[in-house]
């Protein structure tokens, strides 16, 4: 059983600049940041290596930072546009118990993270909800489509912060 | 001259008595041999977190009831679990008591709809009618201590909605009597019977490797044989206190991690449940439950994820907090939709008619897959 920053260590020998720090913003739960698109081969360390074993990965979810600038358009209606979007992967070891949280940033206009799907299976469908909710590319996943929402939904990512909702979909008017 | 044969795709859903709710799944069919299986799901996407990110954080839970509306006691559990660590605030024993009787008579009444239905869908009836009788007298239970039947809005952040009835103590311990000759019951009518295991038995077998891979939880990973309970391996609330046993699957009538296995761990957690509520039902310490209901619920910058063992299997809650009155973001980790992944690894291979049985098996709600 290692404690966070032990890990973080770990990868920090192991991968150099691709593990980009420690967030101890939340004593409970440090948040180690890794390169979007090396997320891949930090995974494949994590569940492979023999003193980690990150075998489960609990969850894995999409956040909108909005921690860009926010324009107010005619409407009165914020966009904001700047920022970056993030992924969290919580892990867990079921053999050695011990947990840890990985994010990573990405840029809000061209969203890119590296799939874990073919690390940890279960990311399959949380990765495509991302992509659903928040319109972050996930690479070489095998089948990144729209999950939760109608496939052919044309108005954007609904849990953006600044997301608006449609008029009318297909004829179907959406506010209530 | 040999059958013209060719794959033919066959649509099951999104309107399908089986499937538990309005879920479609795409079957690529060889005559009656199923090549794969494609869930499509999203049908009863309400938008659950883009909601949650619009109330304070109390306005949350009424919500959180609607995800697995079979468990909502567990439901809120998690959440209110994952606010007050976030908090950090300390919950009176009382509060600890009742809320573990709770989320354990809600595991009975969850197990009792999963397999009644599991046995429904390939035909056994009767078992269906009388474990929906069973499961009344904890819907009473229920309705006795906070009004409502399903939908409870029980426990609060920092304490519950109401204390429990006067009687209730005693009328818990009349079901505890009536149920026990209940799974007795069940067992010589369902579990045991021949037909039901010709139907479920070496059906659907999931490897310990895919289903900690495939990210399975609860009964669909104990039942393929690891003995992973979030109320053993991660203790939250009291549960370390408890003595009691975490049920797997051993293929007792055919391979590990078979839909046998996984139906058969449901029935022993069942008694397993009993056995908590045994323990604590009698030494429920006085005091108010309200006492430490924070006023005014404004947790500090940080994020917090706090999983717990719902029926179905490990139901998370990753909250972000900005500081302000309604969390940033709610993501919530729901075991049913994680555990229908493994959907199209499981009926590989299999007839139409084992896909119903394996789906039953699987034990999903769509409110907590779709959100």
């Amino acid at each position: 059983m290692k404690n966070p920053e032990e890990i973080f260590e770990q990868l920090k020998a192991e991968f150099g600049d691709v593990v980009l720090g420690i967030d101890k913003e939340t004593p409970t739960e440090p948040l180690i940041s890794i390169d979007p698109l090396k997320m891949n081969k930090v995974g494949a360390f994590l569940r492979d290596s023999d003193d980690l074993k990150f075998d489960s990965l609990m969850v894995l979810s999409g956040v909108d930072d909005a921690n860009g600038a926010k324009i107010k358009d005619a409407d009165g209606v914020d966009s904001i546009s700047g920022g970056t979007l993030s992924v969290y992967y919580h892990l867990h070891s079921i053999n050695l118990k011990h947990k840890i949280t990985l994010r990573v940033s990405t840029s809000r206009e061209n969203p890119q993270v590296e799939s874990v799907y073919n690390v940890w299976r279960t990311s399959d469908w949380h990765e495509r909800e991302a992509y659903d909710m928040f319109g972050i590319i996930f690479l070489n996943h095998h089948d990144l489509r729209r999950i939760l929402m109608p496939y052919d939904w044309e108005a954007g990512y609904p849990l953006r912060k600044d997301y608006k909702n449609p008029e009318f979909y297909k004829g179907m008017k959406v506010p209530y | 001259m040999p059958l013209k044969t060719e794959t033919m795709i066959l649509n099951m859903g999104p309107q399908h008595p089986s499937t538990h709710g309005v879920l479609r799944l795409e079957l690529d069919i060889e005559g009656e041999l199923i090549l794969s299986v494609k869930p499509h799901i999203g049908y009863l996407h309400r938008c659950f977190e883009k909601h949650a990110e619009a109330m304070t954080y109390p306005q949350v839970i009424p919500y959180t009831d609607r995800l697995d509306y079979l468990a909502a006691m567990g439901n809120n559990f998690g959440y209110v679990v994952a606010v007050e660590k976030l908090l950090g605030i300390q919950i009176p024993e009382r509060v600890e008591y009742i809320r573990v009787i709770m989320a354990e008579l809600q595991r009975i009444a969850s197990h009792l709809v999963a397999i009644a239905t599991n046995g429904a869908d390939i035909g056994a009836l009767t078992p269906f009618l009388y474990l929906f009788r069973d499961r009344e007298y904890i819907l009473s239970l229920f309705e006795m201590t906070c009004g409502a039947r399903m939908l409870y809005n029980y426990m609060w952040i920092g304490g519950l909605s109401h204390d429990i009835h006067p009687d209730f103590v005693r009328k818990t311990k009349e079901f505890i009597n009536h149920f026990r000759p209940t799974v007795v019951e069940l067992n010589n009518l369902l579990t045991f019977n021949k037909i039901f295991i010709e139907r479920t038995a070496n059906i659907g077998i999931l490897p310990i490797d895919t289903a900690i891979n495939f990210g399975a939880s609860g009964p669909v990973l104990r039942g393929s044989g690891l003995p992973f309970d979030v109320r053993k391996e991660d203790p939250y609330s009291i549960y370390n206190r408890f003595d009691f046993e975490i049920p797997t699957g051993i293929g007792l009538v055919g391979t590990v991690g078979d839909c046998w296995d996984r139906y058969y761990v449901r029935v022993l957690e069942m008694e397993q449940s009993v056995r908590i509520i045994e323990q604590a039902i009698d030494n429920i310490p006085e005091g108010n439950v309200q006492s430490a209901i924070p006023k005014r619920i404004k947790p500090p910058k940080g994020t917090a994820y706090a999983r717990v063992e719902n029926p179905r299997g490990e139901l998370g809650f990753f909250i972000i907090s900005d500081g302000n009155l309604n969390p940033f973001r709610v993501k919530v980790r729901a075991p049913s939709f994680v555990n229908l992944e493994v959907m199209g690894e499981l009926c590989k291979g299999h007839l139409v008619a084992d896909v119903i049985a394996i789906l039953g098996s699987l034990d999903i709600v769509l409110g907590e897959i779709d959100r």
